[in-house]
């Protein structure tokens, strides 16, 4: 396996957008990505899209190839991926894969979705379908109830508070509102996240991330090929995807996610770092406590930890580290096919310090986890400059 | 019968549903850790029920099983 790295980036903002197709946006990032590497559509050698529900969304199907056609890539694999909410994230993991095992150079990745043309009960019904349909969502659960479970019985095990859990909003929304792309760019008070309506008890409103359109891409090169494309390049030090059950009742601890903890245990031995090393993060916060328990299946902090953690401020862009400084899935948006891309995208801007008013001083090494349903996927991307 | 009793290993009400589900809401559901082993995900009847609490499966409706809860022990 050679050295692979992200030679080019490009984002749409995220949000609700009565005017866009799931194709202009994935065409939009794809454009801008290719943009900021300077690069031709004839040099990708491989195409890779992330999108978790474009036929029940919007009715179509063949994604790949429709997306990469108007980006002018034709004739090369166009493949889509899909692992519910970690589509790009397996997107970017397969792409990697073609980079580093020399079987391609230049591989494009576009994550998208376009979840506002449908209402909010539709939409809950689509996100559905990426839980076990026989069982768990014909009992009439939702994935905000799902993890609304899981809260319940993190709070039960380690003493977690509804406090906690309000901390994860108020810090996310306060970095999103400094993001010129985010779709919430609004700052809340721990109040107002403890007043939100309610959801799936213990969840509220403001403990759920949004539903969102938008699209993020990302340009891989061999390292040795950076230079010709950039001069930031940032490398892939280590990444991993890696599985579990679909069903929440088929796992035997349901306060901890193994694949979570697969996956970063392969891609900190890859990176040979560990997660002290690990100085800022994009994590998958598509509710309130899953980034609590992202923090704690990580490494970051001890198991039952990741709670009091955050609300003593250690994640906030002033803390000892820092996470979601784009806002997270919570007020950057969440358009599910999308997120794992645009987690390398943020990752990679504070790399570059691109990240304007939400910068951080310490940015050379920076981790992405990307997470599919109630855990069933994982792909973690621990990422580091030259 | 013992796959018709078990213990709450979870649990959440829900106000916000699907669309074929939002005529129930608020609904409760739990995980069930079965006396005869195994979890599984059902609806829960009556009073509303806590972690730990004993339940008793009461009916299945198209493979969804009602749980309701049990007094005493």
């Amino acid at each position: 396996m050679r050295p692979v790295a992200v030679v080019g980036i490009g984002k749409t903002p995220f949000g609700a957008f009565a005017d866009r197709d799931l194709r202009s946006l994935a065409v939009e990032a794809g454009e801008k990505c290719l943009k900021n590497a300077h690069a031709e559509p004839s040099v990708v050698d491989a195409f890779f899209l992330g999108n978790f529900a474009g036929p029940s969304f919007v009715g179509q199907n063949h994604l790949a190839p429709y997306v990469a056609a108007p980006l002018g890539i034709y004739g090369v694999p166009c493949t889509r991926t899909e692992a519910a909410c970690a589509s790009s994230g397996s997107a970017f993991f397969h792409a990697y894969n073609g980079v580093a095992s020399g079987v391609y150079d230049v591989v494009l990745v576009v994550g998208v979705e376009k979840m506002t043309s449908q209402p909010t009960p539709k939409v809950t019904e689509i996100l559905g379908g990426a839980g076990d349909c026989s069982g768990e969502i014909k009992a009439g659960s939702t994935f905000a109830s799902l993890f609304a479970m899981i809260a319940r019985r993190h709070m039960h095990e380690f003493g977690t508070k509804r406090e906690h859990l309000a901390a994860v909003a108020v810090k996310n929304h306060a970095n999103g509102a400094l993001n010129p792309d985010a779709q919430m760019r609004k700052v809340i008070t721990l109040e107002k996240a403890l007043e939100g309506k309610p959801i799936a008890d213990p969840l509220n409103l403001y403990d759920c991330s949004l539903i969102s359109d938008g699209a993020a891409a990302v340009l891989l090169a061999p390292a040795e090929r950076a230079g010709e494309f950039t001069d930031k390049p940032v490398r892939v030090m280590g990444i991993a995807q890696a599985s579990d059950f679909v069903a929440l009742d088929q796992k035997p601890d349901i306060t901890t996610f193994p694949a979570v903890r697969r996956a970063a245990a392969k891609a900190y031995e890859m990176a040979g770092v560990g997660p002290a090393d690990v100085q800022f993060a994009e994590l998958h916060d598509c509710f309130s406590i899953a980034e609590i328990i992202a923090l704690e299946d990580l490494g970051f902090v001890k198991r039952g930890e990741g709670g009091p953690y955050t609300a003593e401020g250690h994640t906030a862009r002033t803390g000892e580290r820092p996470t979601n400084t784009s806002g997270g899935l919570k007020s950057k948006g969440h358009p599910v096919g999308a997120t794992g891309a645009a987690q390398i995208c943020d990752v990679v801007m504070q790399m570059r310090c691109e990240a304007g008013e939400r910068q951080i001083p310490r940015h050379s090494l920076g981790l992405a986890q990307n997470l599919g349903g109630t855990g069933a996927s994982c792909v973690v991307t621990i990422l580091g400059t030259v | 019968m013992n796959d018709m009793t078990g213990t709450v290993y979870t649990e959440t009400v829900i106000h916000s549903a699907a669309e074929a589900f939002m005529p129930d809401v608020p609904f409760q559901t739990a995980i069930v850790s079965l006396d005869s082993g195994g979890r599984v995900t059902g609806r829960i009847l009556g009073d509303r029920v806590a972690i730990d609490d004993r339940v008793e499966r009461v009916e299945v409706r198209d493979g969804v099983p009602f749980f309701r809860k049990r007094t005493g022990r």
